[in-house]
């Protein structure tokens, strides 16, 4: 509603200059609470116009304009475009919010895929002026300054200054351009008025250097020209030392390819049979673990193992650890995640439970020996983490040939089955794991084979209660593994 | 041989650095030179501050220290049999180079590779030292990325780790077979060592130390590689498994795929052609279904007869055309990730959908309005006032579609 006797003629409204959004922003307020629909308002700069503004209406008391808050964001950056409409269009949009508070999550109105293009269009202009700006040194020691001309599409030099100051802060700079100029002396950025190209020093020594390197990181056997101009329209290549140099790039990338690919390999270089003596002497046999006496051969054999394809997607193959002479043999499934970085048994979550419920047993770690019935890390990926995989019959048969050398090394009086897939790689076959725990089983060669669940089942509990139930069970296990060591 | 100019070693280091394909410089953390008075920042969206006419983007001075080299990898410029022009950088003049270039605005920071001369850890310990000069000496901000040399020692990857933003170590190819049988010295067990070594040292220092409570800096921008695509003949399968394992492993960032190029002074063990552009595309397409559309990697190629990829159109469409079964996917209700499925919509095209569609339904026209075209998705659709009907299931789709998106596409 309009106030009583006031004239419904059009408004001017003259901004203080291109950028000036705060004037925008006042006289856009003042305008809508009083109700003056957009074809009633005229937008002007005050450079380019001597239309003599109106007086704009006051804020009727009481009233406030309510708007999405992310609006503001929205408009400051628009409001950077050079569409000289943008000032009528942005009021528009705010006409609009009024009674369609959610127009701007309807990513398919006419208004907001203008708005969106708008500002996506200043975000470019303001992410390639921080890409090409080529600053040019002047002076030296305390008289020396970079200074840079450009030309941006849109108003953005206020805007982007800060970015230059942050990483510009330890040197002096100005960047001019047609619209405004930016000045940093070390301490204090100033905005100030346009310049001209001509006020840009005209050269820089280092250019060359930089043309030598834009020459040569170019592949001409990957010509992409589109892909190139895509991203550095030419619009910008007058202000690019490096970019005179493209058309001769493009002209002769093919033939320099094509001479690449023509050329026949030559003879190898004259020191290369020196370097190949010198460094990379004929290798010596890998140790094969047939000949292996103890468990540090065997282990070192068994890095190269290919006995079962597991190899080819872990890091390393994860050796059983612990003294040589120990009366007792641990025996898990496979390493984990953890332990295949490591090359470590029983070091991940896993281990960590292991290990605290072996101390409250009262065996010392130190003295058994620890390790996995299959030694390669099973697993799926599932972007960041490896989803562990059960090792199938073939692959335990196929790394039993290792358990089995250690055991033949080893002689211990006890081997502890952790887990069906230990048991079954001990014991040459499946049995109920959680039936016959706390068992005892003498294999045909003399060994005892104590059978307990693997301690990873506890971690994978989530009831406290049971968690708790399932760890005393397990700790139960670990004493009598104990009594059976001194047994 | 009389001493190189500075010019003659930029253009033979630069020649040799330019087959490694990463020059990304994002995703490390924010940092400026406000508080220090020096010069840099990194403000997690990389810069690319030219463009060479390859189409790739130059952020970064990718330069080597040295194209000397100890190792013959057949599919390397710098191999020792080489009879490529040899330079060799003085730390002095790398430091020099890098803070000349960044002032002018040039480059958003250095990548420094290097041949490996006499031992690992001679040529590691100088760039470490570049890196370290950068940061104390220049207070130097930008970005740093150092390739690592697999083989050097702990307290070095431990030093590079805190003056760089990545580090990097390239696994150059698909299987360890390749990697045996083109670069006979490098060992893939060590590689693999190294990336192991890298992941476990970036988490240790994620957690605040028991003293300061502070995290402690090392490589903020995390780790990646580079396969060389096309030098032997693993499938493209094999080399997305190859990428799926290292992502869950190492917890790469970024694994980057370079089509093999032809080399000057190149070895007979090679392909003679021009590098599979259009291959290359095709992974780093595929790669982001694993990283960001939710697709395993045995999905991707699963049910095609050659574990290949098909070069004429994109890896969603090509799984989509094999799991009909999946299709039409109502855009009005579908949820997310089966949305992200949908050939032709991208993540952000799928969230304003997400956010319209709450406030009313989506015709066709209003999905034209926010991707940039439908003539890929429509069969794939269910939308207001819109059905496939039996479009879906046609048999000669695949062909229709690729006549439809042959002047959208890039190639």
């Amino acid at each position: 509603m309009q106030p009583a006797g006031f004239d419904l003629a059009r408004y001017n409204v003259r901004l203080d200059s291109e950028t000036d959004f705060p004037g925008w922003r006042d006289a856009a307020r003042r305008l809508a609470l009083n109700e003056v629909s957009p074809e009633d308002i005229s937008w002007h700069v005050a450079a380019d116009s001597d239309q003599p503004p109106s007086d704009l209406p006051a804020v009727p008391g009481g009233k406030q304009l309510v708007v999405p808050r992310e609006f503001i964001g929205h408009a400051e950056t628009a409001f950077c475009h050079s569409d000289p409409t943008r000032f009528a269009f942005l009021y528009r949009l705010l006409w609009r919010l009024r009674t369609e508070p959610r127009l701007l999550a309807i990513a398919s109105d006419p208004d907001t895929r203008r708005l969106e293009a708008m500002e996506k269009a200043v975000r470019r202009d303001s992410h390639k002026m921080r890409a090409f700006v080529r600053f040019r040194k002047i002076g030296d020691g305390d008289e020396e300054r970079y200074v840079a001309w450009f030309e941006p599409d849109h108003f953005i030099v206020e805007r982007n200054a800060d970015f230059f100051v942050r990483r510009f802060t330890g040197m002096r700079w100005t960047i001019l351009t047609p619209h405004a100029s930016a000045d940093w002396n070390g301490e204090r950025l100033a905005i100030g008025p346009g310049a001209a190209r001509s006020d840009a020093p005209a050269q820089d020594d280092t250019e060359s250097l930089w043309r030598t390197y834009f020459e040569n990181i170019f592949n001409p056997a990957r010509l992409k020209v589109k892909a190139m101009q895509k991203e550095m329209p030419k619009k910008y290549w007058r202000n690019l030392p490096e970019a005179s140099l493209i058309p001769d790039l493009i002209a002769g990338a093919d033939k320099a390819a094509t001479a690449m690919i023509a050329r026949m390999p030559t003879t190898p270089a004259p020191h290369h049979a020196k370097v190949q003596a010198k460094h990379w002497p004929t290798r010596e046999p890998a140790v094969m673990g047939d000949g292996a006496h103890t468990i540090s051969e065997l282990r070192e054999a068994a890095k190269g193992c290919r006995r079962c394809p597991l190899w080819r997607d872990a890091t390393q193959t994860v050796f059983g650890e612990g003294p040589d002479d120990a009366r007792v043999v641990f025996v898990g499934e496979q390493p984990g995640d953890q332990e295949d970085l490591a090359g470590k048994p029983f070091v991940g979550p896993a281990g960590k439970v292991f290990d605290a419920i072996l101390d409250d047993a009262g065996v010392d770690r130190q003295k058994v020996y620890v390790t996995n019935a299959v030694k390669h890390f099973k697993f799926e990926p599932r972007g960041k983490r490896r989803i562990h995989s059960k090792p199938n019959a073939g692959e335990v048969q196929a790394c039993r040939w290792w358990i089995d050398r250690e055991l033949a090394l080893i002689m211990p009086d006890l081997a502890v089955a952790l887990g069906a897939t230990a048991a079954l790689s001990l014991l040459g076959k499946a049995i109920p794991v959680t039936k016959m725990r706390g068992q005892v089983i003498e294999r045909e060669d003399g060994l005892r084979v104590f059978v307990t669940i693997h301690p990873s089942f506890i971690l994978r509990i989530h009831e406290p209660a049971d968690k708790d139930a399932e760890r005393e069970r397990f700790l139960h296990d670990m004493r009598q593994v104990k009594r059976l060591m001194t047994a | 041989m009389s001493a190189l100019t500075v010019h003659e070693k930029l253009a033979i280091l630069s020649d040799a650095a330019k087959y490694d394909a990463s020059c990304a410089s994002s995703g490390s953390a924010k940092r400026d030179s406000l508080k220090s008075g020096g010069i840099g920042s990194t403000e997690g969206m990389g810069i690319c501050h030219s463009y060479a006419p390859d189409g790739r983007c130059i952020s970064l001075l990718k330069i080597l220290l040295t194209n000397f080299c100890i190792y013959d990898c057949s599919y390397c410029i710098n191999r020792s049999s080489s009879n490529v022009r040899r330079a060799r950088f003085t730390v002095d003049e790398v430091v020099k180079l890098t803070m000349d270039f960044y002032r002018r605005n040039y480059i958003e920071g250095l990548f420094l590779s290097s041949g490996v001369i006499r031992s690992p850890d001679e040529t590691m310990g100088e760039m470490v030292e570049v890196a370290r000069r950068l940061r104390l000496d220049e207070k130097f901000g930008g970005y740093i990325h150092l390739k690592t040399i697999p083989e050097c020692s702990q307290e070095l990857v431990e030093k590079a780790g805190l003056y760089a933003d990545r580090l990097s170590i390239n696994v150059e190819l698909p299987t360890d077979e390749g990697v045996k049988k083109l670069a006979p010295e490098k060992k893939p067990e060590t590689i693999r060592l190294s990336m192991a070594r890298l992941r476990r040292k970036m988490e240790e220092k994620a957690e605040p130390t028991l003293r300061t409570k502070k995290r402690e800096r090392f490589a903020p921008g995390g780790q990646s590689t580079q396969m060389i695509v096309g030098a032997d003949r693993t499938s493209d399968d094999g080399i997305l498994h190859t990428s799926a394992r290292l992502y869950g492993s190492y917890h790469l960032r970024r694994v980057y795929y370079s089509a093999f190029s032809p080399i000057p002074d190149s070895s007979s063990s090679l392909p003679l052609q021009k590098p599979p552009l259009l291959r290359e595309h095709r992974l780093y397409q595929a790669d982001w279904l694993m990283r960001f559309y939710g697709f395993s990697q045995p999905e991707i190629l699963a049910g095609s007869s050659d574990g290949m990829l098909d070069l004429a159109i994109d890896p969603k469409l090509a799984w989509a055309l094999r799991n009909r079964g999946q299709f039409p996917v109502d855009i009005n209700r579908a949820d997310r990730e089966a949305l992200l499925r949908v050939p032709g919509l991208g993540t952000q095209v799928v969230a304003k959908i997400l956010e319209t569609r709450r406030h009313r339904r989506m015709r066709l026209e209003d999905l034209g309005r926010v991707c940039q075209s439908i003539a890929k998705l429509r069969p794939f659709i269910i939308a207001e006032g819109w059905s496939p009907g039996a479009l879906t299931d046609k048999a000669g789709l695949r062909d229709k579609i690729v006549r439809s998106c042959e002047q959208l596409s890039l190639f």
